[in-house]
């Protein structure tokens, strides 16, 4: 399937480019957010660390994955990204200028910026709208006429391979799933985003369709210079769309990497067991014992210091006592960090790596 | 032409006679527009001891094979068609009370989501006694005590504290295992499991995918597990049968379903199985979307998605014909494919 934006005529302004190609897209930094739930009847109040200090840069055309399991944040944080739920704490730089700041609100052209897609196809559309008036309900809150909304609707429709001949006056509901999705992706488009924020945008999705709406997500960033955090809970999908991976355990971030150096060299055992947790698809490289036993802990009470450390095959008690910082783990740059006592030079774990005296004046 | 043989498998495997004996199935719902056929001609045999995989995305009609070997389809207003044999049984011509006593005695049943399958409002170990009391009739201090035996089987720790909880105090991970217990609880000779790891995160659905494996080859109990999900069949099954538009259209040994498939569907679903990198490679597709079953096409149901449809296809239903020993595929012209077969 071929996309062409070149001959469409979209009703809104592409947004101006401030920064420069070096200046990062989206730069996150220190966000946190708590979620208070009441515990009962007579039960206190009990408060949830749902995103813990977390900071990530999302460069310009770049892919930024976050992968983690259910619970370890992801999903939260991409809503405080997007300004969808309000952050505690931290702030947001976009294109070299200040998003928001908590509890401010995002207006104008600010709001056309970052758009999200939904991992629930079918909820995130409104079923008694047609696809046309879907897509054109965006630009025209920002001041497009009905008309011109309309005519680029059909020409999105058409964009992300469903004919406007045939879907047009369609409704969400005579839509198969992989349709649904094309067309929450097209919605977002519809206001000329610069980052989209993808939620587990495949994973409703049957195997055989995943792999269409992937190649679709790969031309729409390429022909329209996009950039895109993409949140999954699948390695293979974030391996390969991402350029960069963040992965999150309990609201934080225990490991960053290029795409090619963390699934090359993961150095969190976290990262390590959530690899290889991963059935093969080759009935002969079976998974002999599993890499890790019990659930993740309930993130109400997290553990003391590093939080997977009671899950970890190689927690000591400097594990215990504090937390570890997300370092860089190599002197050349290439930017993999990771939160590992045990990654960590000099940090009195006993698997951690010695330091040669020539490093340990750069280290320290 | 050769029409595959429900008998032949279980002939290979020697004399022992198959736990489970499908021929014929078809189940229709009513709709809106009249009868809608979800499985049309289901074969099957499973001998004992064996772990068969039904492969398939959704609306294939996996799920539906799987409720119909416990007769769960006539509660539902479904018209099933053919023979199920469960052990020599026929389930079609059991009565209701022959019925519940099959249920969770010879054949025990794990769900996708055990919050659905589980009763919130009692404790988890009086859930799992009942069932043996029910089906034993031993006391409730000896059921407790099986309860508590099965807790270990399914490796649940602190499993005095676990019996005494509520569904919704247990985490995920845990609520199956418990559910796995249950169905356990009264030694069945052969386990149905649907999609039984799918809601669970990585690192847990490895640990109970291991454990169901364990289970299964300690007790030598037969399983029929259902995903569509190719890594979590590659890491349990003994034989996989893909199913598409409501029939088995392969069926063979895990190895060679999987890593040699011969119809054009199972290889287009190899073929897009997300890996690499988008810098080194485009992912395969397969075009169009699953099939609208109460509208299917005349002659092969997968043939306007093929790659490799001839014009007899597009007449011509193809009956499954076998490939190689104990590997039989529905597909006209899956011989002559083979050279061409895209990597």
């Amino acid at each position: 399937m071929t996309v062409d934006f070149s001959r469409m005529q979209a009703p809104l302004p592409l947004i101006e480019d401030h920064g420069g190609p070096q200046q990062p897209l989206l730069i996150a930094s220190g966000l946190r957010k708590e979620f208070r739930l009441s515990d009962g009847l007579f039960g206190g109040r009990t408060v949830v660390h749902a995103v813990d200090d977390l900071s990530l840069t999302v460069g310009k055309g770049e892919t930024v994955g976050i992968v983690g399991e259910s619970g370890c944040g992801k999903s939260t944080a991409a809503r405080l990204i997007a300004g969808i739920t309000p952050a505690d704490d931290g702030e947001i730089i976009f294109d070299g200028e200040s998003f928001w700041t908590p509890r401010a609100r995002i207006d104008g052209e600010r709001r056309r910026a970052i758009q999200m897609v939904f991992q629930d196809s079918a909820s995130s559309l409104n079923p008694r709208m047609t696809l046309t008036e879907t897509l054109a309900f965006g630009p025209r809150a920002h001041g497009v006429s009905t008309e011109k909304a309309r005519a680029y609707a059909r020409d999105l429709l058409g964009a992300v391979g469903l004919p406007p001949a045939r879907f047009a006056e369609r409704y969400p509901i005579q839509l198969s799933g992989g349709q649904r999705q094309r067309v929450n992706i097209a919605r977002a488009l519809a206001i000329r985003p610069r980052l989209l924020i993808l939620d587990e945008p495949v994973s409703a999705l049957d195997k055989s369709v995943e792999a269409q709406v992937l190649n679709l997500l790969v031309d729409l960033r390429d022909q329209l210079g996009l950039s895109y955090l993409f949140i999954s809970h699948d390695l293979n999908v974030v391996r390969y769309i991402a350029d960069r991976v963040v992965v999150m355990y309990l609201g934080q971030i225990v490991e960053e990497a290029s795409s090619a150096d963390i699934f090359a060299a993961p150095r969190h055992p976290y990262t390590r067991a959530l690899f290889a947790s991963k059935p093969s698809p080759d009935p002969r490289k079976r998974v002999s014992a599993p890499p890790l036993t019990g659930d993740p802990p309930d993130p109400v009470n997290p553990p003391s210091g590093c939080r997977f450390r009671t899950r970890c095959p190689i927690a000591e008690s400097v594990c215990a006592a504090s937390r570890p910082p997300l370092a860089a783990m190599d002197v050349g740059g290439t930017g993999h960090r990771a939160a590992c006592w045990a990654a960590l030079p000099g940090s009195g774990h006993s698997l951690s790596p010695r330091v040669p005296a020539s490093v340990l004046g750069s280290v320290q | 032409m050769n029409i595959h043989d429900p008998l032949s498998a279980s002939a290979r495997a020697g004399a022992s006679a198959p736990i489970l004996d499908i021929s014929g199935l078809a189940v229709a719902y009513r709709g809106g527009a009249g009868w809608t056929q979800v499985v049309r001609g289901v074969e099957l045999s499973l001998d004992p001891g064996r772990c068969l995989v039904l492969l398939g995305e959704s609306g294939s009609g996996k799920s539906v094979t799987l409720r119909a070997i416990v007769g769960l389809l006539r509660e539902e207003g479904a018209k099933v068609e053919g023979r199920v044999r469960v052990g020599g049984q026929d389930v079609t011509s059991l009565t209701s009370a022959e019925l519940l006593r099959m249920r969770g005695g010879r054949v025990g049943f794990i769900f996708q989501e055990p919050m659905t399958a589980l009763d919130p409002v009692f404790r988890i170990g009086h859930q799992i006694a009942e069932t043996i009391v029910q089906h034993r009739g031993v006391s409730w201090r000896e059921a407790m005590a099986k309860a508590r035996e099965l807790f270990d089987l399914v490796q649940i720790p602190s499993a005095e504290r676990r019996l005494q909880a509520y569904p919704n105090e247990l985490s995920g991970g845990l609520r199956q295992r418990a559910m796995i217990a249950m169905a356990m609880s009264c030694e069945p000779e052969l386990l149905l499991a649907d999609e039984p790891t799918t809601a669970l995160d990585a690192t847990v659905q490895i640990q109970v995918l291991l454990l169901l494996r364990e289970i299964q080859k300690e007790r030598g109990t037969a399983m029929v597990f259902v995903t569509h999900d190719l890594g979590v069949a590659a890491e349990i099954a003994d034989e996989v049968a893909v199913m598409y538009a409501g029939r088995i259209v392969e069926h063979g040994d895990a190895g060679q379903v999987l890593l040699n498939p011969a119809h054009p569907y199972t290889r287009a679903l190899t073929n897009c199985v997300v890996q690499g990198s988008y810098r080194d490679r485009r992912l395969g597709e397969l075009t169009g979307s699953p099939p609208d079953v109460s509208r299917l096409p005349p002659g092969c149901s997968f043939a306007p998605r093929c790659i490799s449809r001839a014009d007899d296809c597009l007449r011509t239903e193809p009956a499954r014909r076998d490939m190689a020993p104990g590997h039989d595929v529905a597909c006209l012209h899956a011989g002559s494919l083979s050279a061409s077969r895209p990597d």
